[in-house]
């Protein structure tokens, strides 16, 4: 991008690296998700890899999205996710006796296989465009102005999604006392 | 004056030159200073937990009537040094049906987010290691991936007491952390900036604090509680579950824990003075020392807290965050954005 000077590749190797770093973290630790026979330890990789996908949000100079992802993946939904599994969870901790779908591989195979197929075919078929190369100076305000205007509908509906989930989870919650 | 109000930066500036006179290219140098930063922001986090410590105890000793550590050096200063060697020295304990893996990550991890904050910290005029674009945005993310190395360490111990201790720190830590985050709205829209050395810049003439009272008492309550402090220490609460979540850990692993918890009393304090409290301005005096004597300022109203109120029961503190608290900020934010429009309305 900034031409053939040593300090322009340097910038590149640096951002190249820590590229490949971010991606291959990511991606080794979503493997270790499903890989893993501990299914805490399946929590706490699927952390690292909210981390990691922050990261290279941060390498997109994406920042506001970035802290966004550290604060409600990394930050808040992972810790649900950690706290259901260890409420729930059997003493033994095996994958194997609190997971009974754990047995149909065939299955699960077969529905891997066709959503691979689905996205595979997504991306090839999206003709992939380079941006500007200027990152916006300031992602936030013009996010804000965004969701205020142009798609304050969505917005909205969003909101009331999450309403109706917060309402749903309290009837639930309270609702064997009453 | 002026020497001593630049001497850090200068300091900064000299080794930049230095670097650049051995040939060094840009990108060097730049990596050079990021790892010199990097230990600059260390050294101030283990140079001001060191004496916390020491400041803890006499503090404690001073509102219950009693002297405090008084017998290690004059005044007792040495006793925190005569304390971290012997926790050098003991042994490294880890339980036999521990995860030893995840009990000896969590002890690491715990200490990443609390220096990390540091680096969106305005010490003085331009003396902040990374002036983000969204850099209060960057303290409240940071800041809440320390549940995982609490959940961790709790978790993997494999101890009913740590286990309890850690269900309840989380859940104290994601409950404040939503008025945290909402009593910095507040600031965020008369700031109208979430970038630290703007937020300062804001309050050139007036400090937040005089502007956001609502806010200030709502961000001191919540960070109370996000730091684990008393009244809202149930994570630790010694009488029922004997320190939570670091009842197993032993030696420096335990100091980690330690060590990372008043890091963490630092960084939220000197969040409150670059929020509320005009940053790092101030007459007379050199910028950084202003930061300096303000941080002190706040810690010291954290530990009168802590040393002057009982331990809230679990319920209460739940019913605090969720049904005032939250409310509470929530009339704050409206109340600001209406009077905002109202002034410009007006031709303010």
């Amino acid at each position: 991008m900034s031409g053939f000077t040593l300090q322009g590749i340097l910038a590149n190797v640096y951002e190249t690296g820590a590229f490949w770093l971010l991606s291959l973290v990511a991606l080794g630790a979503a493997l270790a998700v499903v890989g893993l026979k501990n299914i805490v330890h399946s929590a706490f990789s699927l952390v690292l890899s909210f981390v990691a996908m922050a990261g290279l949000f941060m390498l997109l100079e994406a920042d506001f999205l970035a802290m966004v992802q550290l604060l409600v993946y990394a930050g808040a939904i992972s810790i649900l996710l950690v706290f259901a599994i260890m409420l729930t969870r059997r003493p033994e901790g095996k994958m194997q006796e609190s997971n009974p779908f754990g047995r149909y591989a065939l299955p699960a195979g077969l529905v891997a296989f066709f959503l691979f197929l689905a996205i595979a075919a997504l991306v090839l078929r999206v003709s992939w465009v380079s941006g500007p190369g200027v990152p916006a100076a300031s992602t936030v305000g013009p996010l804000a102005e965004a969701f205020l205007t142009t798609y304050v509908v969505p917005l909205e509906v969003a909101a009331i999604l999450l309403l109706v989930a917060l309402v749903g989870a309290i009837m639930l919650a309270g609702g064997g006392k009453r | 004056m002026a020497s001593v109000e630049t001497v850090f930066l200068s300091g900064d500036q000299w080794l930049k030159n230095w670097l650049f006179s051995w040939g060094m290219p840009e990108s060097w140098v730049f990596l050079c200073t990021v790892v010199v930063y990097a230990v600059a922001v260390l050294l101030f986090v283990f140079a001001n937990v060191i004496f916390l410590v020491y400041l803890e105890r006499k503090v404690a000793g001073y509102m219950q009537q009693r002297l405090g550590p008084n017998r290690v050096g004059p005044g007792g200063i040495f006793q925190c040094v005569a304390d971290a060697l012997k926790l050098l020295g003991k042994e490294d304990i880890i339980p036999a049906s521990a995860d030893r893996g995840l009990f000896r990550l969590a002890s690491l991890l715990i200490f990443i987010p609390a220096t990390m904050l540091f680096v969106v910290i305005p010490f003085g005029r331009e003396m902040i290691v990374a002036d983000l674009n969204v850099g209060l945005l960057y303290f409240i993310a940071v800041g809440s991936t320390a549940t995982i190395a609490v959940l961790m360490g709790g978790w993997s111990a494999n101890n009913k007491y740590s286990l309890l201790g850690s269900m309840r720190a989380v859940a104290q830590m994601i409950s404040y952390e939503i008025p945290l985050a909402f009593s910095l709205l507040g600031v965020i829209m008369l700031a109208g900036s979430l970038r630290m050395s703007e937020i300062v810049a804001a309050q050139k003439d007036l400090w937040f604090v005089v502007l956001q009272p609502v806010a200030f008492i709502t961000y001191f309550i919540a960070a109370t509680a996000e730091l684990n402090r008393g009244p809202f220490d149930l994570p630790e609460g010694e009488q029922e579950i004997i320190a939570g979540p670091f009842v197993e850990y032993s030696g420096m692993r335990y100091a980690l824990f330690f060590l990372a918890e008043y890091a963490n009393l630092v960084s939220v304090s000197a969040l409150a003075v670059t929020l509320f409290f005009g940053g790092w301005q101030g007459p007379w005096l050199p910028s950084w020392l202003w930061f300096v004597i303000k941080v002190y300022f706040m810690i010291f109203l954290f530990m009168w807290v802590k040393w002057t109120f009982p331990r809230i029961r679990v319920d209460h503190l739940m019913g605090l965050a969720w049904k005032f608290l939250l409310p509470v900020s929530l009339v704050n934010v409206f109340v600001t954005g209406t009077a905002i429009k109202l002034f410009q309305a007006m031709g303010w």
